[in-house]
C-alpha cells in the first residue's frame, strides 16, 4: 500500500505540546478514526482543526498533542490508519495555531 | 460490459479473489447478497447459528490456512453478534473480510428497523472499516479490503453495505486489477548489521518469538537463526509450533503459566531478541521485571510495536522471514555452552512436569493420550481457561499453525467454531478441540454447524463442573470465596450432542475410558467426549496478574 508520508519536527524537544498536520481521505468517518484513536489510546488531544482541501477530495486536519513523551507512538499510530496520508510535525506552525485558539476564544 | 447489481459485484469479487467458502447468517438487510450467493458455484455456503460462531468459523479457516477467510451478517442484531468475533481477529491479527448488510441508505440515522452503526462499533476492533456508498464503488473497495486484511500485520477489515447498494444496478467496463498483498521487507543495513554484532556479543540470549513469525512464515527462519546461535527460545501463546516442542532449544511458553525453569532462565538472559511479539502483560508480568538485564532486539512489521511497551536497543520494522534471512548471513555459528548449560540446570533443578502429573484421569495425560491418538498431522483448537493452559503446557506442537487458540482477547466460546472453521479448510485433517463446560456452552449450538456439514471435529470436554480458571483465580487471590464460578447443574453434554445428531461418549464412570477415548477418537466424522476433570486440578505454575515473572506460585517440582 502506498506510504505514508512522515515529516519530522524542526525544533526542539523540549515543548509541551506537539502539532501535527495531517493529510487524510475526506469522508465522514475520519474524523471519527483520528478522535476514536486519540481516546482509546489514552493519548491527550488538546485541540483540532479541519478543513477540507484539493476540491474536497482530501481534508487537511491540525492536531495539538499534549504528549511530547508519546509523540513517537501518536505518530505511529496515526501512520496506521488507512485514511492517514501524510502526518507532519509542524512546530513551525506554533504561532498561528495560537493565534486560531485566542480567535476562538474570542468568537464564543 | 457487465452490468450487475452491488451483490452480484460483491459475490463475483469474492469468486476472483479465490474464496472457496464463506460462512455466515441472512437476514433482511443482506438478502440481495445472499441471493447473489445462491447463484455462486464456486462458492460454498457454510450457514453458522449465530454470527459469533460463523466468525470463528472464518477464523478457523484464516487461522489454519493463513489465507483471508468472510463471514456475512445481517444489519443490526447480526452485526452486534459478530463482533466479538472481530475483536478477536483484531488482536491476534487474523486477516478476515466480514461483510455486513446494512439499511437502506436513505433510512440510515433514523434508528430504522435492526439499524446500529456498524461503522461506528466496529472501527476500533477492525484494521479498516468501510461503509459503502455506492455500488460503483464496490468494485475497488473489494480486492483493497483483501489486501489490507492480508498484507503487513494482517487484521479484519469490515464492509457494510447498505440494502439499496446491495441492489443498485451498475454498469462498467472492466474488472479492476486485484490488489496483490504487500511484502514488507525491511530494508534497513544497518539495523540487521547492529542486531547482528548484538547478538554474536550475547552471552546469554533468548530469542522470545510470537504469532507474527507464524504470520509471516518464518518458523523455519527462526530455527536455523535458534540453531546457529545455539539460542534457547521462548515462544508466547500465539508463537507455539514455532519451535517442537522436544526441541532442544525450546523453552516452551513464557510468562504466566510458563515452566519455572523458562521464566527464571529469561530472568537471567542478557539478550532478549523478540519477533512478532508486542510484550504483552501475560507474557511479561510486570513489565518492569522482565528480563531486567537484557538488552533488547526487536522485529516486527507494525512499526508501532516497536518500543510502544520496551525500548528496544536495536529496532527492526518488517517481516521476520527476511529479517532472520538478512540475521542468519551475519549471525556467527556459536554452541553457547555455558549458556544452555545453565538453562539445563535450571530445567533440572525445576522441572516442567512431575511424574505424577501423568496419572490416568489427570489432564496432562488425557491431554497427551489425545496427542498421541490424533496424530502428528492434527489441527488443535482451544477454549479459554484451565484446559488451554494445560495443552499450551503440555501438547507436543510440531508445526506452526497447528495450535488455534484465542489469544489476545481470550474468548470463551472460540474453540469449537474454529476447529469446524480448521475441519473445513482442512477435511483430510483430524482436528480436536479442547475445551471447557464453561466455554462449550458459549458457541454451543455451533454443534448444529459441525454435523451438518461433517466436520469431522474431535470436541473434548474437560468437565470440571466449573469456571475452572475464575475460580482458582478466587481460590489464590481472593481468599478462597468461591462465588459464581461453579455451576449448580450437571449438564450431560454427551446427550446434548446426540440432541444435535452428533456422536458422543461419555468417560465419566466408564470401564474402561481410554478404550472409549480410542474408539471415539477414530470416529470418521464430528464426536464429543466428554471427560470428567476434578473441580481442583489447578494450572500451575501461576505469576500473579501484575507481579513479576520470576513470582510463580505453585507448580514446584523443585529437585534440590
Ligand atoms: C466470553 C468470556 N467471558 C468470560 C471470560 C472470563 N473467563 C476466563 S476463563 C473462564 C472460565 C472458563 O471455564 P471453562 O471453559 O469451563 O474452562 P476451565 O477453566 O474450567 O478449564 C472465564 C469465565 C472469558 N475469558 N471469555
Amino acid at each position: 500500500m502506498p506510504k505514508t508520508e512522515i515529516i519530522a519536527a524542526q525544533e526542539p524537544k523540549n515543548m509541551d505540546t506537539a502539532i501535527l498536520r495531517l493529510t487524510v481521505n475526506n469522508h465522514p468517518g475520519v474524523m471519527l478514526q483520528i478522535c476514536g484513536l486519540f481516546a482509546r489510546r489514552n493519548f491527550n488531544l488538546d485541540g483540532i482543526f479541519c478543513t477540507a482541501i484539493e476540491q474536497g477530495e482530501t481534508s487537511c486536519i491540525w492536531l495539538k498533542v499534549d504528549e511530547t513523551d508519546k509523540l513517537d507512538q501518536v505518530i505511529k499510530q496515526l501512520v496506521k490508519l488507512e485514511d492517514v496520508l501524510a502526518v507532519a510535525e509542524r512546530g513551525d506552525a506554533r504561532r498561528e495555531i495560537s493565534e486560531m485558539e485566542a480567535m476562538l476564544v474570542r468568537c464564543s | 460490459m457487465p452490468r450487475l447489481n452491488g451483490a452480484q459485484i460483491i459475490i463475483r469479487q469474492l469468486e476472483r479473489q479465490g474464496v472457496q467458502i464463506v460462512t455466515g447468517i441472512p437476514g433482511g438487510a443482506n438478502l440481495p447478497l445472499y441471493d447473489a450467493l445462491a447463484a455462486s458455484t464456486a462458492i460454498r455456503h457454510v450457514l453458522a447459528r449465530h454470527e459469533q460462531g460463523a466468525g470463528f468459523i472464518a477464523q478457523g479457516i484464516a487461522r489454519a490456512s493463513g489465507q483471508t477467510a468472510v463471514c456475512f451478517a445481517t444489519s443490526g442484531p447480526g452485526a452486534t453478534n459478530i463482533l466479538t468475533a472481530l475483536a478477536d481477529a483484531y488482536l491476534d491479527s487474523v486477516p478476515l473480510v466480514c461483510i455486513t448488510g446494512q439499511v437502506p441508505r436513505a433510512l440510515i440515522g433514523t434508528d430504522a428497523f435492526q439499524e446500529v452503526d456498524t461503522y461506528g462499533m466496529s472501527m476500533p476492533i477492525t484494521k479498516h472499516n468501510y461503509l459503502v456508498r455506492s455500488a460503483a464503488d464496490l468494485l475497488t473497495l473489494i480486492p483493497k479490503a483483501f489486501r489490507l486484511a492480508g498484507s503487513g500485520r494482517p487484521g479484519p477489515v469490515l464492509i457494510d453495505v447498505p440494502k439499496d447498494v446491495q441492489t443498485e444496478v451498475v454498469e462498467f467496463e472492466h474488472w479492476p486489477e486485484l490488489c496483490p498483498v504487500n511484502a514488507h521487507r525491511a530494508d534497513d543495513p544497518e539495523a540487521i548489521e547492529t542486531a547482528a554484532a548484538m547478538i554474536n556479543q550475547a552471552a546469554r540470549p533468548i530469542l522470545y518469538l510470537g504469532g507474527g513469525v507464524i504470520h509471516a512464515g518464518a518458523a523455519a527462519e527462526a530455527r536455523h537463526l535458534a540453531e546457529q546461535g545455539a539460542i534457547p527460545t521462548v515462544m508466547t501463546l500465539m508463537g507455539l509450533g514455532i519451535l517442537p516442542s522436544d526441541h532442544p532449544l525450546s523453552l516452551g511458553m513464557l510468562g504466566m503459566h510458563a515452566a519455572r525453569a523458562t521464566n527464571l532462565a529469561m530472568e537471567e538472559c542478557d539478550l532478549l531478541i523478540a519477533a512478532g511479539v508486542r510484550f504483552d502483560d501475560r507474557a511479561t508480568g510486570r513489565l518492569s521485571g522482565f528480563c531486567p538485564q537484557a538488552k533488547v532486539i526487536h522485529v516486527d512489521i507494525d512499526a508501532s510495536e516497536i518500543g510502544k511497551l520496551r525500548s528496544a536497543d536495536a529496532g527492526i520494522t518488517g517481516d521476520a522471514r527476511h529479517a532472520f534471512a538478512d540475521l542468519l548471513l551475519q549471525v556467527r555459528q556459536q554452541d553457547r555452552q555455558q549458556w544452555n548449560g545453565r538453562i539445563r540446570q535450571l530445567q533440572q533443578d525445576f522441572p516442567r512436569f512431575d511424574a505424577e502429573d501423568f496419572a490416568p484421569g489427570r489432564p496432562f495425560h488425557l491431554i497427551r493420550r489425545v496427542a498421541e491418538l490424533a496424530g502428528p498431522e492434527a489441527l488443535i483448537s482451544t477454549d479459554v481457561g484451565k484446559h488451554q493452559m494445560w495443552v499450551a503446557q503440555a501438547y507436543p506442537f510440531t508445526f506452526p499453525r497447528q495450535l488455534l487458540t484465542s489469544g489476545g482477547l481470550g474468548t470463551m466460546g472460540f474453540g469449537l467454531p474454529a476447529a469446524i472453521g480448521a475441519a473445513l479448510a482442512f477435511p483430510e485433517r483430524p482436528v480436536v478441540c479442547f475445551s471447557g463446560d464453561g466455554s462449550l456452552q458459549m458457541n454451543i449450538q455451533e454443534l448444529a454447524t459441525a454435523v451438518e456439514q461433517q466436520a469431522a471435529v474431535k470436541i473434548v470436554v474437560l468437565n470440571n463442573r466449573s469456571l475452572g480458571l475464575v475460580r482458582q483465580q478466587q481460590r489464590l487471590f481472593y481468599e478462597q470465596h468461591y462465588f459464581a464460578s461453579s455451576y449448580g447443574i450437571a449438564v450431560d453434554f454427551a446427550a446434548i450432542a446426540r440432541g444435535f445428531g452428533m456422536r458422543a461418549v461419555d468417560l465419566e464412570g466408564a470401564d474402561d475410558p481410554d478404550a472409549l477415548l480410542q474408539q471415539a477418537m477414530r470416529e470418521p466424522g464430528p464426536c464429543l467426549i466428554n471427560v470428567p476433570i476434578d473441580i481442583e486440578e489447578e494450572v500451575t505454575p501461576m505469576v500473579p496478574p501484575g507481579a513479576a515473572n520470576t513470582t510463580m506460585i505453585g507448580g514446584d517440582h523443585a529437585k534440590n
